[in-house]
Formats: structure tokens, sequence, C-alpha cells
């Protein structure tokens, strides 16, 4: 039994998880003050899961706060009840400290319940306000109101051995029993003798059921269940308990699985495609699972079948080749390459998700932040539904929170300045997902102050990150926001300002293949953009050679390759090489030269540099010299970083039809190279 | 685990290998296993003695050259050069790499007893990264501890490289 708990509990935690999200983001769609009675009827079934799950399992700290919680929406729910900005708080604090309470159980820990002890007595403080009636049977204070108020009776019902004789019926009584509230029961057949023993018109059997109050309001009066037992009273032995938080869930651990079972139906019915994300950090410890449509496993059981036929017609034709069957084979291996690239696509697609998992968090910390600032904040999310691999999105996740924080507490002003400066009132955040090439794109927007060049370069000049007579470009100075020590907050709060964060951002979005970009007009607004590889474990790639080492380019980054034309090349500042291109100057960098693997680079040879391939990242468009253009192939990611370390200028390595290690380029890494190898030209 | 991670356990055995008639000994249970010289893919803008990365069954490690990082003469890979594969471990994550050496040499027991602290002297390697000296059929062993040299003395100071900027400087 202890192994099979251990099994629902894994399960127990996730779907909780999600109620949270439910409640959470049901909560935060009613906080204009309307009640409506399907999101409530919604929060009010997760948190009834919630409660009724976690009574089973024994979390006695969330079993008793939710019901505490659960006695409020009811109000709610039945209209007694509007939803308030100071109800709609509390219930989201309540839903943050049920959050740690189950993070506490799933790591195994013991939870800290002065908090949500706390809390239940706000809750209990709202409840009684509100409400007469209710406010009678709640006493004020956490503790004593745990303890009186009464969650249901625990009846211990031992017939005699005649009670069958009088002609009463205990199943009739059990039944009623049941119509009080829900009930749970547990059969004891201690007595029952062997069946050749067995008197058939004698009762052996025992029966202790736990009727729980339906609801808060209604609780079962102790006379209701006498009542039940009036005519059997002297035909059985009786016992009649209250239940009280404190002791509920070790008496009825096993009747609970009943309504535990019921209650799985339910929400099953509410559960939403996909997985849960992990909502702290501490749980990220935890297995994760991934919800997968069921139609795309289907797909791929299909595709896997392909591949055992075109495989078993590759075997056979193996067995007797000759030389006439090579027309045949040609085919197989043609097969067995779209079959295989056809699972490799489907596999991937199981990793896909839409990228509202992380989305949703926003509105939350929205809401929240907005009053802590004493701001006016609309928050808009555009290209929910765009899918990126789930290892991207939960590592885009923190990223995402810190540029979103960073824009609310710096970006945008104040209600008066913005109505001075002849804005609305109401700032305006916006993150945005769209795929571009073979990238996905997030952008965090906002209409706020926008960056101040003339700030940020005397900032990072008093930093020391650029001398003051550097000439940098808009975009060179704003990318100082990510060199690290730089923050231009005047003063530090605790939302953000640490002068950590954003090269902490970068570096996370760099660690993925990605970049990040910041554009920005004084006094309109500001867009941070983050651009990631669509996903990390498998690219088409161009194989190409430069000295003498063969590499691998990301194939959605070429535009086009051509032959250098002498005569198109000239240069800048003596250094930089411009090529030029049906009217566009494009700067070149020789691969050989950046990687240090040819000594003398500058000589100009007929094998080396002969190639240019024009890539593209990030709206910037690059020359890189290369000796050879080979094939293109799929190539599977490896990391570097995994037994060794990053390399600039690198994306990861690979593995070559003949074994030999290949490594792939990262096309923003050579970009940067390139302009550090500029620099220090210019410094000479 | 955590066995063999530990250096301090009192009876431990020792993969001994040599480098320019120095031997040197690892702890056998970080040894994964020995394999021939092969070529390496270089890595671009690393110090000289990351000679590169190898294809080891599907996974990409990268191959040191010991005796260039101990500053020792250069000597050609033949078919007797060994590649000592180590599995250090550093905060729970595991890595693999390959050490080039001379030859493998012995295996030896060798107890908490038997071990002399090592000298008090840095040269081209910190004495960090000696567990102890001790003696073998008159011959002196240096106990190396691989997770600290693989940790300090490579990885970190494989990030101090001099920047690509002024790597290519160097070039023009």
């Amino acid at each position: 039994m202890s192994i099979d708990l251990e099994q629902f509990k894994q399960i127990f935690f996730e779907e909780s998880f999600e109620g949270l999200e439910t409640m959470e983001t049901g909560l935060l769609s009613m906080k204009d003050g309307e009640t409506d009675l399907d999101i409530v009827n919604d929060i009010f079934r997760a948190a009834h899961s919630i409660k009724g799950g976690s009574a089973t399992f024994g979390f006695n700290a969330v079993a008793s706060f939710t019901h505490v919680m659960e006695g409020l929406l009811d109000e709610m729910r039945e209209g007694k009840r509007q939803a308030d900005p100071d109800v709609i708080n509390i219930l989201l604090e309540s839903v943050d400290e049920i959050s740690s309470l189950m993070t506490a159980y799933q790591n195994q820990e013991e939870p800290n319940v002065e908090q949500a002890q706390l809390l239940q007595k706000k809750l209990e403080n709202i409840f009684s306000a509100g409400d007469d009636e209710a406010g009678g049977v709640n006493t004020s204070t956490a503790d004593q109101g745990e303890e009186n108020r009464c969650l249901g009776w625990h009846v211990e019902f031992a017939p005699h051995d005649n009670l069958l004789l009088t002609g009463n019926d205990p199943l009739l009584m059990l039944a009623e029993l049941g119509y009080l509230g829900e009930m749970s029961m547990q059969m004891h057949d201690e007595k029952l003798p062997a069946f050749a023993d067995m008197d058939p018109e004698v009762c052996y059997l025992k029966w202790i059921v736990d009727v729980l109050n339906a609801t808060d309001h209604d609780p079962i009066e102790e006379e209701q269940i006498t009542e039940i037992f009036e005519w059997v009273e002297d035909e059985c032995d009786l016992n009649i308990t209250g239940i009280y938080p404190e002791r509920k869930s070790e008496d009825r651990r096993l009747g609970d699985r009943r309504i535990e079972s019921e209650q799985t139906d339910r929400r099953q019915a509410d559960r939403r495609e996909g997985a849960r994300r992990p909502t702290d950090k501490a749980a990220t410890a935890q297995p994760t699972n991934i919800r997968v449509d069921t139609n795309r496993i289907d797909a791929l059981i299909d595709m896997v079948g392909e591949l055992v036929i075109t495989q078993s017609m590759l075997g056979q034709l193996g067995e007797d080749f000759e030389i006439s069957k090579l027309g045949r084979l040609r085919e197989g291996l043609e097969e067995l390459q779209r079959n295989s690239r056809e699972i490799q696509e489907a596999v991937m697609k199981v990793r896909m998700q839409p990228i509202s998992f992380a989305f949703n968090r926003f509105p939350r910390m929205v809401h929240d932040l907005s009053q802590k600032l004493d701001k006016k904040i609309r928050l808009e999310l555009v290209g929910e539904d765009t899918e990126m691999d789930k290892t991207v999105m939960e590592k885009i996740n923190d990223p995402l929170v810190h540029l979103v924080r960073n824009s609310l507490d710096h970006g945008l002003e104040g209600p008066e300045e913005r109505l001075a400066a002849g804005k609305d009132e109401e700032g305006t955040v916006c993150l945005k997902a769209f795929h571009q090439g073979g990238s996905i794109v997030v952008e965090v927007s906002d209409d706020g102050r926008g960056l101040d060049r003339d700030r940020l370069f005397a900032k990072g000049v008093e930093r020391g990150l650029i001398k003051e007579t550097d000439v940098l470009s808009d975009e060179q100075v704003y990318m100082l926001l990510f060199a690290a020590g730089f923050s231009t907050a005047e003063q530090l709060s605790d939302i953000s300002g640490r002068g950590v964060g954003l090269d902490v951002v970068r570096r996370n979005i760099e660690s993925l293949g990605g970049n990040t970009d910041v554009r920005s007009t004084l006094g309109e607004g500001t867009v941070f953009t983050i651009r990631l590889p669509l996903t990390l474990a498998v690219l088409d790639g161009q194989l190409l050679k430069a000295g003498g080492q063969t590499y691998v380019l990301p194939l959605n980054a070429i535009i086009e390759s051509l032959q250098v034309d002498a005569a198109s090349v000239s240069t800048l500042a003596g250094d930089t090489k411009m090529y030029l291109l049906r009217d566009a100057y494009i700067p070149m960098i020789s691969l050989s030269m950046l990687f240090g693997t040819t000594l003398s680079p500058s000589s100009d040879s007929n094998k080396t540099d002969t190639l240019l391939i024009i890539v593209e990242w990030a709206d910037k468009c690059i020359g890189l010299l290369v000796d050879e253009l080979l094939g293109q192939q799929q190539v599977v990611i490896k990391s570097l970083e995994t037994n060794y370390q990053r390399v600039a200028g690198l994306s990861g390595a690979t593995i070559l039809g003949d074994g030999t290690v290949s490594l792939i380029l990262d096309i923003s890494g050579l970009i940067e190279m390139s302009a550090k190898v500029h620099e220090g030209i210019a410094q000479q | 685990m955590e066995a063999i991670a530990s250096i301090d356990s009192s009876d431990n055995q020792y993969l001994t290998f040599m480098l320019a008639d120095e031997e040197y000994g690892v702890d056998i249970l970080t040894v994964q296993e020995l394999r021939g010289w092969e070529p390496t893919t270089p890595i671009p803008n690393t110090p000289s003695y990351v000679l590169g990365v190898i294809n080891l069954r599907g996974v990409v490690i990268p191959i040191v050259d010991l005796r260039n990082r101990f500053g020792l003469e250069h000597m050609e890979y033949g078919p007797t050069t060994v590649v000592v594969i180590v599995k250090v471990q550093e905060k729970g994550k595991e890595r693999i790499l390959g050490i080039v050496v001379d030859a493998v040499s012995e295996v030896y027991d060798i107890g908490k007893a038997d071990m002399q602290p090592p000298p008090e002297m840095d040269g081209a390697i910190s004495i960090d990264f000696v567990t102890g000296l001790a003696t073998m059929n008159e011959k002196m062993v240096i106990l190396l501890d691989i997770n600290r040299l693989v940790h300090e003395g490579i990885l970190s100071k494989a990030k101090e490289v001099p920047t690509e900027a002024e790597e290519a400087k160097e070039h023009v």
C-alpha cells in the first residue's frame, strides 16, 4: 500500500500544481471585481481536489489550509460574497502558500506552517466579518478555529450478534449516513468465522465510518447521526466522535482513498494538456514529466511501423544481394532516410510546447508588482501558441522573468510621470513570441521612458567598461546593460537593480546558443529581444572546410554562397574587408583567421578563403570566408560543455558519418569575435 | 560514488603512467578505460595542451596532453601513446576526458601510511594537484589528485586563454 501511495503522490503533486495554476489564472481574471461563477466554480473544484488529495496523503497542513480557503470560495460560489480586490489578493496569497507547502511536502521536508496559520487567520477574519452566520461557527483565532470547527463525524458502529434478527439492515443505515455528507468507510471482519461455522442470521461485522460535512455552512449535527441509529441503539455499540483537522488524516487515510478516486475523475475532466512547469527552483530536482497529445504518439507509432517494414525489406535484400538489385537497395535506403527523418521530426514535436506555459506566470507577476510599484500596468501576451522545445522553455523562464521585472521597474514610469509626458496613465508591457527562420524570437517591450543613451554612456565610463573617448553606436551603448556589474537604477529596489541580472540573462541565453538584443527610443519605450534556436537537439547543417578543419554551419542561417571576386573586395580602415554584393557592403570574416587555424592567413593562396558564405543573424549580414563547401546533412548536436566547456564561436560539436568530431559554428558568437578582432586592430 | 571521489580512504589502488621518465599515479577508480592515440578535432582558441575533442562512442570528450600541461618536452604521438580516459566529478557533475601519457605502467596498492606529503613548492603544476609521493620498487611515484588537476589546472586555466582578439592580433 505504501508503494502505491508513492506512485500516486507524484501524480497528485503534478495535478495539484496544475490546479494551483488554474486557481491563479482564474483569480487574476476576476481582479476587476466581477464575480464570474464559472471561474469561481473552476477555482473551487481545484481547491477541493487539492484538499481531498492532500488529506489522503497525510499532508495535513495543506488539507486544513485549503479547507478554510474553500469555505471562502464557497461563499463566492453561492453569491454571498463578491470578488473585491481584498478577497482576490488574499486568495492569491493563499494559492502561493499552498504552493510552497506542497513544494515542501514534495521535497519531503517539514513544511513551515507559521505563514500558513497567519494567512489562515486572515482568511477566517474575512470570513467571519462578511458573513454573520458563518462567523458564529468560526471562532476568530486560527488555532481555536481549527480546533473547534468540526469537519465531520467519526462513527464506530459495531452491531451486536442479534441485530439482523430484529429486522434491521445495517446497509440501509450506512447508506443513510452517506446522504449526510462525504462518507468513507472501513469494515472490520475480525470476528467473521470460517465459512462452515457461520450463522447467516448473526451479524459479525463492524464498521468505522467517517462522514465529512459536504459544505462548511451546513455542518452535520450529531443528532442527525444518532437519529439514524435510533432504532438499533440497544442492538449495537455505537461510538460517535467529531473529526477535527488535527487528527482527521490519520483516522481517515484509508477511507479517503475512495473520495480521492471520485475526485480524480473530476480532475481528469479539467486537466489541461501539457506538463506543469516547475513552480519553484527546489522542485526542479524532481523528475519532470511531459504530457503529450495522444495523436502525436499515434503518429509516432505509425512511423515506427513503417520503419520496421523498411528495415525488414532491407534485411531481405541483404540476405542474397546481387548487383542487379542495386536500384532497390537505393530505394530502400531512401525510404529509410525518409522514415528516420519523419520520426525525428515527430519526436521533436513531442518535446514542443506552446510558450504559454512560460507566459502564464506573468499576469500574476505583473499584478503583484504593479501594486508594489504603484504603477498602472497592462500586460499584453502575443503569440502564446508559439511552440518551442521544453528544455529551451525551462531555461528561458528565468531570463524572461528578469526582463519583465526590469521593464516594470525601470522601463515604465509612474502614472503622474506618464501623464506629464502626455502618455496614457496605464503603461503597457508586451510579451511577444514568434518564429523567424530557424529561430524563435521572444520580445519583451514596454512603452516606458526608454533608454537614456547619455546616461548609459556616462555610467559605462564610470564603471570603467568604456572610455570617454570611445565612439559607440547606440546599439553598443545599449548592450552595456548586459555587462556584468552594470545597473542604472538610481535606487536599489528588491524588484531589480542589484547590478547582477541582465548579464546573467545574456549568459543564460547564450548558453542555449541564442542572443539578446535591445532597441529603444528615448521617451517611447524599450524592446528586449531574445533569439533562440528552435531546437537544441538536431540541426540541418552545411559542412564546410576552413583552415584544414571541417565545420558545420546551421543551414538556416545561410543566405547564399559565392566565389570571391577580388574586384568586389574593398578594405575599410585598412583591415576590415568589405564585400560589395548587389549594392550592399558586407563585412567579411576569415574563419581560419578567427580560429587561428592557419599561420599565415594573409597569404592569398588560391586554396584558402576562396568562398564567401553570406550568413544572417539577428538582422545582421556577414560574409564568412571559407576554403571549401562540402555536403549538407542533418547533425545531432552534442554539447561541448558536458565534458569540456563553452568555446567562443562554437555552439557545440557533432559526430560525422565517419566517426570524427566536427565543430558547429555559432554565428552570433562569430560576429562578436570578429568585432573584438577589429577592436583589437583598432587599438593597435 | 562518494568513495570513488574520496582520496582519503586508507588503502587505494593507483594506476601509474609514465611521463618523460617520471611516474605518476591516479586513483584507479577514476580511470574509465585506456585507449590508443587517435587524431583529434582541434578546438579553436584553446591552450595548446588541449589537443581537441574525440568521439568516444557517441560522446564528445576533450583530450589533454599532460606532458604539455606539465611543461615537459613534447613527444611525437605513436602507436604506443596511450590515452587514459578519466571520469572526474565536480559538484555532482561528471566529466569525462582523455589524458595523453607516454605509457601506462603498473597498478599499485598504496596505503595512506606509505604516502609522503608533497614537497612545499610549486612548479609547472601546483602542489595542490599532488596528493602525495610514494616509493614503489625504489622509484618515486607522484600521486595526482585528478579531480583538482582537471578542474583547477586544466578547465579553469583554459578560460584564461588569450582572448580571441589578442590571439588574432598575433596573426595580423
